[in-house]
């Protein structure tokens, strides 16, 4: 199987909707196999722009740009891209900018690839040290309201915070 | 490649003789300096004091969500190598209103002028073209520096400026640092 056999048709619509009800228009990418159909959700809908990045990092500063001009961004990323990014979160927690970060995880809940486990137990705490708050998705029960208690927190109330999407939730990719 | 003659201090203000007309983003050190002293740290400024390497990708999100406004990045060449790949995510965006200038001293000024790559094998403006920024010069000269007010005008956005200085002090300007605080600056000024 060269494919991950990740269903990410079923939720993927809700998730895209839910962030565009919260006003989101610009999706900043690293591409992934978790966020793969929310970015293809970004890539057919008229009123909102994919961003390809090459690193995650760009992707929280071009929140930051947005976010100057009155737009809303969000980054999506695999949670080896947290090791990325923890320098330009200093505009989340010192700027107090909003960043909103999607998070697909890897060395988690039956995770069979080795060089996935470093990371994939370090994001949390990376998160945390910066001041990111998680809320964590481990069933389809949970998207929901941790998207709008995410966006709440980032776009209302001014927090920068992580929806984060739990091999739980997506299932391990097989090799 | 001939010894660049240019004084850092004094090329912002002619290439931008009408800086309202702008929004600037600016990275951090020297380039921060010498725009914060163009604008006299006005609100049409974002400074940086860290995160090395974020310039263009946030001068890129301030571009797409103000379509209408002359969106200008202020950077550095150690700083725009760190986050080289960004010009690669502004050539596939295309934004017509953001341009790029990487003010190139050849050295790391902020942290006691050690050497860096573009005085010795890399070429930035190179770099941006493969990058796929179709606009692209290079100033190196008084003569430039005219040709370059007219490309900011007149070439076709995104456009990238590597603008070669010589190794010398950036502006004696003290701006604000306190990010939140202008963060709310500069939003408040866009949308009143």
């Amino acid at each position: 199987m060269t494919m991950s056999s990740i269903d990410t048709g079923d939720w993927s619509r809700q998730l895209f909707d839910d962030l565009v009800a919260a006003g989101v228009t610009l999706f900043s990418y690293v591409p992934d196999a978790g966020n793969k159909r929310l970015i293809e959700h970004a890539q057919e809908h008229n009123g909102v722009r994919p961003i390809l990045l090459t690193t995650e990092e760009e992707g929280v500063a071009v929140c930051a740009g947005a976010d100057l001009a009155g737009g809303k961004a969000v980054v999506c990323m695999q949670s080896s891209g947290v090791g990325n990014i923890p320098n330009f979160l200093s505009l989340a927690n010192g700027g107090r900018f909003p960043i909103l970060l999607m998070v697909s995880m890897r060395g988690d809940y039956g995770e069979q690839n080795p060089w996935q486990y470093p990371m994939g137990q370090a994001a949390e705490p990376i998160l945390e040290a910066m001041g990111v708050l998680l809320f964590r998705v481990n069933t389809l029960d949970d998207l929901g309201p941790a998207t709008r208690a995410a966006t709440s927190a980032v776009f209302k109330g001014g927090q920068s915070a992580a929806i984060i999407l739990t091999q739980r939730f997506l299932g391990a990719k097989p090799f | 490649m001939t010894p660049a003659t240019l004084d850092r201090r004094e090329v912002l203000s002619r290439l931008f003789p009408n800086h309202e007309d702008y929004l600037f983003i600016s990275g951090l050190a020297g380039s921060a300096r010498d725009t914060a002293a163009l604008t006299n740290d006005g609100a049409n400024l974002f400074t940086m004091a860290g995160t090395m390497g974020a310039a263009t990708s946030m001068g890129l999100g301030v571009a797409m969500c103000a379509p209408e406004r002359k969106v200008v990045v202020i950077t550095g060449d150690g700083e725009l190598l760190m986050n080289i790949g960004s010009l690669a995510t502004v050539a596939t965006i295309n934004p017509a209103n953001l341009s790029i200038v990487c003010i190139d001293n050849g050295c790391h000024g902020e942290t006691g002028g050690q050497n860096g790559h573009t005085s010795i094998k890399t070429n930035l403006e190179m770099m941006a073209k493969g990058a796929g920024i179709d606009s692209t010069m290079t100033i190196a000269t008084e003569a430039d520096l005219s040709e370059g007010s007219r490309f900011l005008n007149e070439a076709t956005g995104p456009r990238f400026i590597q603008l070669r200085v010589k190794n010398g002090p950036p502006s004696d300007f003290k701006r604000n640092m306190d990010p939140a605080e202008c963060r709310i600056r500069f939003r408040s000024a866009l949308q009143p």
